[in-house]
């Protein structure tokens, strides 16, 4: 889907290349309409979303209109990278999904707390996380409201 | 159980009766201010027998509310230990870019506005159903 004609950009950070993977299987599946930008650890993500080095370029690394963020990353890992985002003013708006394997309830309490918008447990199951992958893009993409959207970029 | 904060009736009947059609037993408390969404929350007069007022799984929190306006019922609650770790969602008919930037810098969970046509109304309300009560994993505390 699009918002007035433009594509919606999703930054996924994930390490796993099986679940990168599936995530971007199911969305083209699903056509939840996107552009899906994969960075596989924490630093190059907060490169990625403050411009920086081989992102400088807005054109080629547009900012994301939703984060999915695995929690288990090398060199950053994903607290420091959620941390980060939530206490930088122009980044702060963007909503993070936290996209783990981990049901630890402490880890929940804790994504929260550093106030990510919403925690969601990778099924095990393929299907399912086919599922899950559209339900996703159809909420995020469809009918949450981004601010940048309305104001251009942000 | 969902708490809804609205005062347009007619909109909080379209919320329940959406709810009800996929989750006919989901106990939803509709509130229609801001001040009675606090006293809830907070367990403050008639609500302060917790069995009366149970955590919510999900907050829809509108934002033009009598008494407490809805950007102030949700600093409270995302300023608050106890509650912070439940979604919120602000449901509104507002689409003032001014408002999504507030709620998002006070940490509403999602923003989203309210179709103004019936059937997309009641598709939204199942959507939203099925990503916070069913995918999304709520904090325990």
């Amino acid at each position: 889907m699009t918002v007035k004609g433009k594509p919606l950009e999703i930054l996924l950070v994930e390490d796993n290349d099986d679940h990168a993977e599936i995530v971007k299987r199911s969305l083209r599946a699903h056509q939840v309409a996107n552009n899906l930008h994969v960075v596989a650890d924490g630093q190059a993500a907060l490169d990625y979303l403050l411009g920086r080095g081989e992102y400088r370029d807005r054109k080629t690394s547009p900012s994301p209109d939703v984060i999915l963020l695995d929690l288990a990353l090398p060199k950053v890992d994903g607290w420091e990278v959620l941390k980060e985002i939530k206490q930088t003013d122009k980044l702060l708006r963007i909503p993070v999904v936290v996209l783990t394997s981990s049901e630890d309830e402490r880890d929940v309490a804790k994504a929260y707390d550093c106030h990510a918008n919403s925690y969601l447990v990778k099924p095990v199951d393929f299907n399912k996380f086919t599922d899950l992958m559209r339900d996703l893009g159809f909420y995020w993409l469809g009918w949450n409201v981004n601010p940048f959207i309305q104001g251009g970029e942000g | 159980m969902i708490l809804l904060v609205d005062d347009n009736e007619d909109h909080a009947e379209i919320v329940i009766r959406s709810f009800r059609a996929h989750d006919p037993g989901l106990p939803i408390h509709h509130v229609t201010d801001g001040e009675s969404a606090l006293d809830y929350l907070f367990r403050r007069g008639e609500y302060s027998d917790p069995g009366v007022s149970p955590r919510p799984r999900l907050i829809l929190l509108d934002l033009r509310l009598p008494k407490v306006d809805g950007l102030e019922v949700l600093k409270e609650i995302k300023e608050t230990h106890e509650l912070r770790g439940i979604p919120v969602v602000i449901l509104t008919s507002s689409q003032a870019g001014i408002d999504v930037q507030m709620a998002c810098d006070y940490h509403a969970n999602s923003y989203v506005v309210k179709p103004l046509e019936f059937d997309q109304f009641t598709q939204l309300v199942r959507d939203l159903g099925s990503y916070w009560l069913g995918w999304n994993v709520k904090s325990a505390v």
